[in-house]
Order: structure tokens, then sequence, then C-alpha cells
């Protein structure tokens, strides 16, 4: 049987993280990577940009050198994870072969799901998850195709993005009442609905899909707002889950991803997991969160790496954040935008230029921010929130003008 | 020996020379809003501040980016390749610096990369408010200390 000191199942962000770091701090021991897929490790953040025709699949690797993992020697296996034996320290893999491990790191990812309605199944319906996602939805996206989009939320409004560059005529359907529920308030909702709608799109809000059905080959979509829509596409970005129906029959703890400490350890010794398919904490909040974005799983992965070296590296957890560029409106949201309580909140509109700041403060530090249309310094939000920085007479400054961002910071660490 | 850009904030006289050769000389022309280094004016204190990238050890840019499109240069710079960008932004909120901005006008980011060497900002510079100078010499202090305490929420011990 083959052993591996450290195994990693899944080849996203937070697993490559991983890998690098494990073969930068153990340079003998061995380190195996197992891949679901049969192509080296790719972004599926980069598949719209496939889509779009910008890049091609080599662009969508996470290492583009040829012999990358096999010069570091990291060796990838390409096969399915079905269990774990915890007890054994044993992965038993779908060809019926077993791989044992010394360290395990679960960095699998997460899948989107399908909402239980009637005529999901059918050809022409496609999630866009995978490089062979992408591809489906190429092929029918042409110019002037009638496309719907199932949920506008943040992975549905990246596709979304896509989908318009390719020339199709877009209709979105979202359940909530505005887009991107978790990334925006009222005000950005609105801003960004009218923005899309200016672009020719039709966007639904507060509306559902309540099936679909082929009309003479093509895609009959039935809405809760009693109208249909016929579609030669059908894009479904309702939402994903983790990775993890492997974990059954272990001891992992598992809420929404698997529960892991201030280590990235879990609950049962020697099982790490990073990313997507990952509870971590929530830098903001202290709490247990899933936050499937890139800084967080490639943070994730390195830090569960060096811990399963034998070193001690603490995690304070990680900062919610998310930027989205929408048939090119950009927006960014970072930590608690919504406001804590006993916080401040201010905000600046300039509803005809698409422009808002919002930023949610507690005493005078920043906590949270929202910003539409605004793309200069804007990773100095980050730095703010994550530095608990005092704002002292800037706090202030900010409430009275919420775009003095860049001087409220450059004023505190450089003058 | 790894060199460095260096700025004094007390002798910057607002004169805006650094942001247009910067911008002449990654885009060919004058405008502020190409430039990779920006100067921000105080007008109550009356003073100025030169501000960009300092290529931190920690480059979360690079580890943010998804496409394997930052790396580093001889110089010690990370540089973003145009090639493999797709201009997805998540740098732009991952360095916490404020220092990785996306340009429209290519669909890229942008971001200082010191000319290779030979930084445009520091050789505009009239009174050596930017000076381009060896790593130990000088440095981002307080960007850097800085840089500490935002760090991705790591403490790491032996």
């Amino acid at each position: 049987m083959v052993r591996a000191d450290f195994v990693i199942v899944g080849a996203g962000p937070a697993a490559i993280a991983a890998a690098e770091t494990l073969r930068k701090t153990e340079p003998d021991k061995s380190i195996a990577l197992i891949s679901r897929e049969n192509i080296p490790p790719y972004s599926r953040m980069a598949l719209p940009y496939v889509l779009t025709g910008q890049i091609d699949q080599n662009g969508t690797y996470l290492r583009k050198g040829q012999n990358y993992y096999k010069d570091r020697d990291i060796k990838i296996y390409h096969a399915t994870v079905t269990s774990i034996d915890a007890g054994q320290k044993l992965l038993h893999l779908e060809s019926g072969a077993s791989l044992g491990y010394g360290k395990l790191l679960i960095a699998t990812g997460a899948s989107p799901v399908k909402p239980p309605l009637p005529g999901l199944d059918l050809p022409g319906v496609e999630h866009c998850w995978t490089l062979d996602d992408a591809k489906a939805i190429a092929d029918r996206a042409g110019d002037g195709a009638n496309i719907v989009l199932m949920g506008a939320g943040f992975i549905g409004c990246i596709i979304l993005e896509a989908l318009v560059a390719c020339s199709a005529k877009l209709t979105v359907v979202e359940a909530e009442d505005r887009m991107v529920p978790r990334m925006m308030n009222t005000t950005a909702g609105n801003l960004l609905k009218r923005w899309c709608e200016k672009k020719g799109m039709t966007i639904l809000t507060s509306t559902r899909v309540t099936g679909l059905s082929d009309v003479d080959g093509k895609l009959k979509v039935d809405m809760d707002n009693g109208q249909s829509q016929i579609a030669d596409l059908v894009v479904v970005a309702t939402g994903v889950k983790a990775n993890i129906d492997f974990i059954a029959g272990t001891d992992i703890e598992v809420n929404d991803g698997i529960k892991i400490d201030h280590h990235m350890q879990s609950n049962v010794e020697d099982i790490y997991a990073a990313g997507d398919c990952a509870e971590g904490r929530d830098f903001s909040t202290g709490y247990w969160s899933v936050h499937a974005i890139q800084p967080t799983a490639t943070e994730h992965g390195h830090i569960a790496a060096l811990n399963m070296t034998g070193r001690i590296a603490y995690y304070k957890g990680s900062l919610n954040m998310n930027v989205l560029d929408t048939a090119g409106l950009i927006s960014s949201s970072f930590g608690q935008w919504q406001g804590v309580e006993g916080g401040e909140t201010t905000e600046s509109l300039d509803a005809e230029n698409s422009r808002y700041t919002h930023l949610a403060f507690e005493g005078d530090r920043l906590v949270g921010a929202l910003t539409l249309g605004r793309t200069e310094n804007i990773g100095i939000l980050r730095g703010l929130i994550q530095s608990r920085t005092k704002l002292g007479v800037w706090k202030d400054r900010l409430m009275k003008n919420p775009n003095r961002i860049a001087e409220s910071y450059i004023a505190n660490t450089q003058l | 020996m790894q060199k460095t850009l260096h700025i004094n904030v007390d002798d910057c006289t607002g004169c805006y020379q650094c942001v247009l050769a910067c911008s002449d000389e990654h885009d060919k022309s004058f405008n502020p809003m190409k430039s990779r280094i920006q100067v921000f004016k105080f007008e109550d204190e009356g003073r100025f501040v030169p501000y960009t990238c300092t290529q931190c050890d920690e480059a979360w840019c690079q580890k943010a980016c998804p496409t394997d499109a930052i790396s580093v240069d001889a110089n010690g710079a990370k540089v973003v390749s145009d090639a493999l960008c797709v201009g997805c932004k998540v740098c732009t909120i991952a360095c916490p610096f404020g220092t990785v901005n996306y340009n429209a006008s290519s669909g890229k980011v942008i971001k200082c990369d010191l000319c290779g060497g030979d930084p445009a900002c520091a050789k505009a510079c009239p009174t050596d408010a930017i000076t381009f100078v060896n790593a130990d010499t000088a440095q981002f202090d307080k960007m850097r200390n800085w840089a500490g305490k935002t760090d991705a929420g790591t403490q790491q011990s032996a």
C-alpha cells in the first residue's frame, strides 16, 4: 500500500498553498495530493474568463510550469476518495485502492447544489463550476442566445459578467429582494440592479423559478410571478455545499463545513481542513463561518501546512471580503458591512454615477465596508479592518466623507 | 544588494513629477490615474505623502492571485504578468495597503514594478523625497510595522 507523510485531498488553491508550504518547510517528507478531476490543478475563479475566451484552459492552471509539481516532488493522484479510516490513518479510493497518511488535509472545496425543482436535469441546464461546465456553457451561449441565470449571488454575478460578454440576452432570477444579498445592502443592491437593467439585462428579484420543461428543444422556465421565459440555456448558481460526503463514518465534527480550530485541525487528531469545505474562525465575529473566498483558502492552506509539520501557527481568523465586476460596475465588501450593535455607519451615494461607499465602525475602528464604483486603494479597507487601527480624528472625517479612506490610513501610518 | 524605494515624506513638495513619470513610463501618458505611485495631499497639516507598494515579503497580492499572474522578479519586485492576469481583482482587496489597483482600460491590475530596477519616480523627484537605495539602509518602516499588525492573522512560532 502507498503511504505519504502528508496527504492532501483536493487540488484547489487551499490544497496547492498547503502543498507548497509543506514542501518548503519539510524538504524530505512525502507529499501526495489527490485530485478528482483528471487535469492539472486549476482555478474555478478563472472559469468565467474561459467562457469569454480571454484565456484558454492553460490560463486557469494554478501553477503554470509544466513540471511544477514534479520538480517539487508533490505527487498528484487523480482519484476519488470514498471514505476515511481515521483509526488506521487510511483513505479508501473509488478504484478499490487505499492510501495511508501521516497527516491529512481535507481541501475538497464545495460543489453547486440544484434546488429540488422539476426539469433541472434537462439538457441545456448547467452549473458553471468545472472546466467541462464552462465549455458546455460556451457552446450554447452564442450571440443572441437567450439565457436564464438562476441566482444572483456572488457566484451568479461572476458568471453574469461572462455571459453578458458573450452577447447573450440575459434574464436573472433571484429569490431574494436584491442582487448579491450577502454582499450588498438594499441601496447597493438596487444600484447594481439598475446598472444591469441599463445594460439590457432583465433582473427579476423576489422571484423564484418554479420549474423547467422542454418545449420544442428549448427550455421553458416557469416563475412564481406567473410568467415564463423561453431559454437556450439555463445556468444554475443557487448555492454550494461542502464536498465532505466521504467523511461520513468518522467522528469529524461538521456544521456547514468541517469545523476547524485556530490551527486548522478538526476535532480528529492529524486531520486538518482548509478552504471552502472548512468552517474556520471569522476574524470579525470570532465565530465559525465558511468563507468561500480565495484569500481565505490560501491562508487556511498555508496555516494548516505549518501545523501539520509540527510547527505551531495560530490563525486569528479570516476576514470575509469580496470583489465583483458586474458588467463594468465594480463592487467590494469587507467584514461586518452590515454594522455592529452599538456601532455607527455612514455612507455617501452618487446614484447618477453608480458610486456608493458605506462604512461601519465600532468606536473609532473600521469593522466593515461596502463600495460600488470604486477601485482606487480598496485594499486599504481590508488593512484598516484587520489591523484594528484606531482612527482617532479620522473617524469623524470619515463619518462626514466616507471616500477619504486612503487618506485616513495614510495619515495614521505615514504622517 | 536588493534595492528598495525610500520615501522621505518631509522632503516632498507635492510637485507630482513622480506621478507623471510613472504614468509616462508605464502607460505612455501623463495621467495620474495610470500611475502606480500616488501623492496624497493633507491640507490641514500642509503635507504631501508619496505612496506606493513596498514590495512586502508577505506578498498578499501574489498569494491571492488565482492564475499565478504575480511573480517576484530579480529586484524583489512583485510583478503582474498582463498575459496571465484575468482582471479578477482579488489582489486589489487582498493587499492591505491598497497599492494594487484595477486599470479598467486594460482590464488588468497595475502595481509598482520598480521599473525593472531603475524607478522612474525616483529619477523624476527633484528633492530626493523618493530615492532608490540599498534595502538594508532604508525601509518603509512605518508601513512594514503596520504590515506586522495586518498579517493575515498568522502568528508563527517554531
